[in-house]
C-alpha cells in the first residue's frame, strides 16, 4: 500500500502551478480578457490552482497558431511523426507516477486506476497510432488497362477537439494521437472540471512537438467551446459528452459543412446468463467482478455497466453475491493505492446522482445497498463521495434509462434469451454492453443481437488500442481507439489518371 | 445529509396540468442570465458526462424540430425585468421514458460542462423529478399533453 502525498504538501511527486494560462504556440499565453477560474480538487473540495478563462479571442489566437503550424506538420513524413508520437509515449512513461497523481488530484479517481489504466492506456495509444500511421497505405483502383485511380491520405488541416472530464488525459489522447498521426494541427478544449491535467502533460512534452501543433484553450463551454465548435477555421470537430451538446455541435458543424465525430454516452446493459453460476469457480468470481465494474471510476464512464440483467433462475443467489462484492468496495482517499473508489468529479455531479436516488425511490425501485452520499472524515470531508449503489427495479424506470454517471447500477431479471436481448436493446443508447456466459454460442448470438458498438464478452471495461470503440443509436458517430479513426482525421485525395493516348471521341 | 430531503413542488391543482416548473433560485438566476444573453431556452440532455441535465441556451441557438417535444414554458415574473417565459424542450424519444414524471428545474453550486450559459456563474441547473399524481396524469391525458 502506498499513500501519495497530496500535491502542494511535503513529499508530493506532482506539483501544480498556482495559475495556468492557455497553451498556444508551444508556450503559456495569458487569456486575452485577463480572467481566470478556480479549479477545486474533488478529493477535498478545495481549490488548488486557477486556470485561464478563455473566450473567442483566445480560440482565435490558438487557431492562428494551429494554422501557422499545420502546413509544415502535415508535410512531415509519417516516419517523423511516428518517432515523435513514440517519444511522447516514452516521456509519459518516465513520468507515469507523477501524471497519475496529478490526474487523480484533479479528477478525484483512485490513483490505482490512473497508475494502472488511464496512463498506461494513454501511453500505449500514442504507440499504437505511431505504428498505425507507418503501416497505413493508400490504394489503387485499376479502372481499365489505361486508367488508374490513386488514393492518397491527406491531413484535414486544423481540427477542434472538446474533451470530457472523466478521463482527462486518456480522452484527450484518444483524440490527439490519431489527429497528430494523420498530420493535423489541433485546438483542444478540456472540460472545465479538469482543465489542468492536460496542461501538465503539454509542459512535459513541450520540446517534442513543433510549436502550434497542439494548442490548449481552457474555459467554459458557452465562452470557449462554442467559438471553437462553430469556427469556420476548423476542418473537423470531435466531441465526447452528452446528447444535447452533441446535437448542438452537429448543428454548428452543418453551418461550416465539416465532419464531426461524437461519443455521447450510454446506458450499457450487462447480461448474466444462468450458466454463469454453474460452478463457483474462478469464472464465477470474474463474473461478479464484471458486475461490480459499475463502480469503476466512480461510475463516471460512458460505458458504465449501469444496467445488470440477470437470468431468473440465478437471480437471487447471484445478486446476493453481487451485493456482497459491492459492499466490499473500499472507498477513501483517492491517493491511497488500496482505495477502489474515489470522489465524484464535481459538486453538481454529486447533486445529480442524489437527485436520481430520489426519483429511483419514487418510482418504486428498491435500494439493495448504498443509496446515499458517503461522509468521509478529515481532509476528505469536503469531497464529493457517493456510496456504491444497487437498485432493483424495472427497465422502464428512469434509473434504467438515463445515464446517472455515478456508481449506481439498476438490476432486473430476464426469463430467457429473447427477453434478455429485448430488455438490453430497450434504450436510446448503444455504446457498450456486457455478456457473461460459459456458452460460446450464446455469447456470440447475444453479442451480435445487442445494438451496441462494443460488446464485452466475459470481460468488461477493457479499452485496448486496436479494439474499435463507438456508439450505435444515440451514442454517437465514429470509432475511436482503432486505426479506422485515422479516416476521421484525413481527406481522401483521388488522382484519376489516364495513360491512354486516344481521345474519348465525344468532341 | 445521507438521506437527502429534497424540495418537492406542490402538485398543480385547478389549473392546466404542467409538466415543468422552476424553483425560486433557478428563476432568479434566469432573470440574471436573460439580462446577459437575451431570451433563453432549455433543452434536456441525456447521455454521458454532463448529460441528464437541462441545458440553457440563448433562445434559438439550439435548433429544435420534429425530433423534439415542447414540454412547456417556465413563466418567470421579476419586478424589474417584467415577465417572460422560457421554453423547455426534450428529445421526443427521450420523452417516452420521462413522460410520467414532473420536472422542476433547480440550481446547485457546481461546474457543468456543455455549452449551458449558467456554468461560468459557478452554478449548474439540475432537474428534480417526481411522479405525476393520478389526478394530474388524467388531466394531462385529457388535454393530450
Amino acid at each position: 500500500m502506498t499513500v501519495y502525498a497530496a500535491p502542494g504538501t511535503e513529499g508530493a511527486i506532482a506539483s501544480f502551478r498556482p495559475r495556468y494560462d492557455h497553451w498556444i504556440g508551444g508556450e503559456y499565453v495569458p487569456p486575452a480578457n485577463g480572467q481566470y477560474f478556480e479549479n477545486p480538487s474533488p478529493v477535498t473540495g478545495r481549490t488548488f490552482t486557477e486556470v485561464a478563462r478563455g473566450d473567442a479571442d483566445d480560440i482565435d489566437r490558438a487557431l492562428d497558431a494551429a494554422h501557422g503550424a499545420a502546413p509544415a506538420w502535415g508535410r512531415t513524413s509519417v516516419t517523423e511523426r511516428a518517432i515523435i508520437l513514440n517519444k511522447i509515449a516514452d516521456r509519459m512513461e518516465e513520468h507515469l507516477e507523477e501524471l497519475a497523481v496529478a490526474e487523480t488530484w484533479e479528477n478525484g479517481k483512485p490513483v490505482r486506476e490512473t497508475l494502472n489504466a488511464d496512463l498506461p492506456l494513454a501511453i500505449d495509444h500514442f504507440r499504437y497510432f505511431a505504428g498505425a500511421i507507418r503501416a497505413q497505405e493508400g490504394s489503387i483502383s485499376e479502372i481499365d488497362g489505361d486508367t488508374i485511380a490513386y488514393h492518397f491520405h491527406e491531413p484535414l488541416g486544423v481540427v477542434g477537439q472538446i474533451i470530457p472530464w472523466n478521463f482527462p488525459i486518456l480522452m484527450a489522447v484518444w483524440k490527439l494521437a490519431p489527429a497528430l498521426a494523420a498530420g493535423n494541427a489541433v485546438v483542444l478544449k478540456p472540460a472545465e472540471q479538469t482543465p489542468t491535467s492536460i496542461l501538465y502533460l503539454m509542459e512535459l512534452i513541450a520540446d517534442l512537438l513543433p510549436p502550434g501543433v497542439v494548442n490548449v484553450v481552457n474555459g467554459f463551454g458557452a465562452e470557449a467551446g462554442k467559438p471553437l465548435a462553430s469556427s469556420s477555421r476548423i476542418r473537423k470537430i470531435a466531441f465526447t459528452g452528452e446528447t444535447t451538446t452533441g446535437r448542438l455541435i452537429m448543428q454548428y458543424a452543418s453551418q461550416n459543412i465539416i465532419p464531426v465525430t461524437l461519443e455521447l454516452g450510454g446506458k450499457s446493459p450487462n447480461l448474466f446468463f444462468s450458466d454463469v453460476a454453474a460452478a463457483h469457480d474462478d469464472y464465477y468470481d470474474k463474473a461478479l467482478e464484471g458486475f461490480t465494474m459499475f463502480a469503476l471510476n466512480q461510475g463516471e464512464v460512458c460505458t458504465c455497466p449501469s444496467r445488470a440483467l440477470i437470468q431468473s433462475d440465478i437471480y437471487s443467489s447471484f445478486l446476493a453475491d453481487a451485493v456482497a462484492r459491492t459492499e466490499a468496495i473500499k472507498q477513501g482517499n483517492p491517493l491511497d493505492t488500496d482505495t477502489m473508489i474515489g470522489a465524484q468529479a464535481s459538486n453538481d455531479q454529486l447533486e445529480k446522482i442524489l437527485s436520481y436516488f430520489d426519483i429511483g425511490r419514487a418510482e418504486g425501485a428498491k435500494v439493495l445497498t448504498g443509496g446515499h452520499r458517503a461522509e468521509l472524515e478529515g481532509d476528505l470531508a469536503g469531497g464529493y463521495y457517493v456510496t456504491p449503489t444497487i437498485f432493483e427495479g424495472k427497465n422502464e424506470m428512469r434509473i434504467f434509462q438515463e445515464e446517472i454517471f455515478g456508481p449506481v447500477v439498476a438490476v432486473t431479471e430476464f426469463a430467457e434469451f429473447d427477453d434478455a436481448i429485448k430488455i438490453a436493446n430497450d434504450t436510446l443508447y448503444g455504446l457498450g454492453a456486457g455478456v457473461w456466459t460459459r456458452s460460446g454460442a450464446d455469447a456470440y448470438r447475444a453479442g451480435r443481437a445487442i445494438e451496441a458498438g462494443r460488446v464485452w464478452t466475459n470481460n468488461y471495461h477493457a479499452y485496448p488500442a486496436a479494439a474499435a470503440f463507438g456508439g450505435y443509436k444515440g451514442s454517437g458517430v465514429g470509432r475511436e481507439n482503432h486505426k479506422m479513426m485515422l479516416d476521421h482525421y484525413q481527406q481522401t485525395k483521388n488522382l484519376l489518371v489516364s495513360y491512354s493516348p486516344n481521345k474519348l471521341g465525344f468532341f | 445529509m445521507s438521506d437527502d430531503v429534497r424540495p418537492t413542488p406542490a402538485p398543480v391543482t385547478g389549473s392546466p396540468a404542467a409538466r415543468v416548473a422552476v424553483t425560486d433560485d433557478a428563476a432568479a438566476l434566469l432573470v440574471r442570465l436573460r439580462d446577459k444573453h437575451g431570451e433563453l431556452m432549455f433543452h434536456q440532455s441525456g447521455g454521458c458526462c454532463d448529460g441528464s441535465s437541462p441545458m440553457c441556451y440563448p433562445d434559438g441557438d439550439f435548433i429544435t424540430g420534429d425530433a423534439d417535444v415542447h414540454l412547456g414554458d417556465l413563466a418567470i415574473s421579476a419586478a424589474e425585468a417584467g415577465s417572460f417565459t422560457v421554453p423547455v424542450w426534450m428529445r421526443r424519444n427521450q420523452f417516452e421514458y420521462w413522460k410520467h414524471t414532473h420536472l422542476t428545474i433547480d440550481v446547485v453550486p457546481g461546474r457543468g460542462a456543455g455549452f449551458s450559459v449558467e456554468a461560468p456563474e459557478g452554478v449548474r441547473f439540475l432537474i428534480r423529478s417526481r411522479l405525476f399524481t393520478d389526478d394530474e396524469w388524467e388531466r394531462l391525458e385529457a388535454i393530450g399533453a
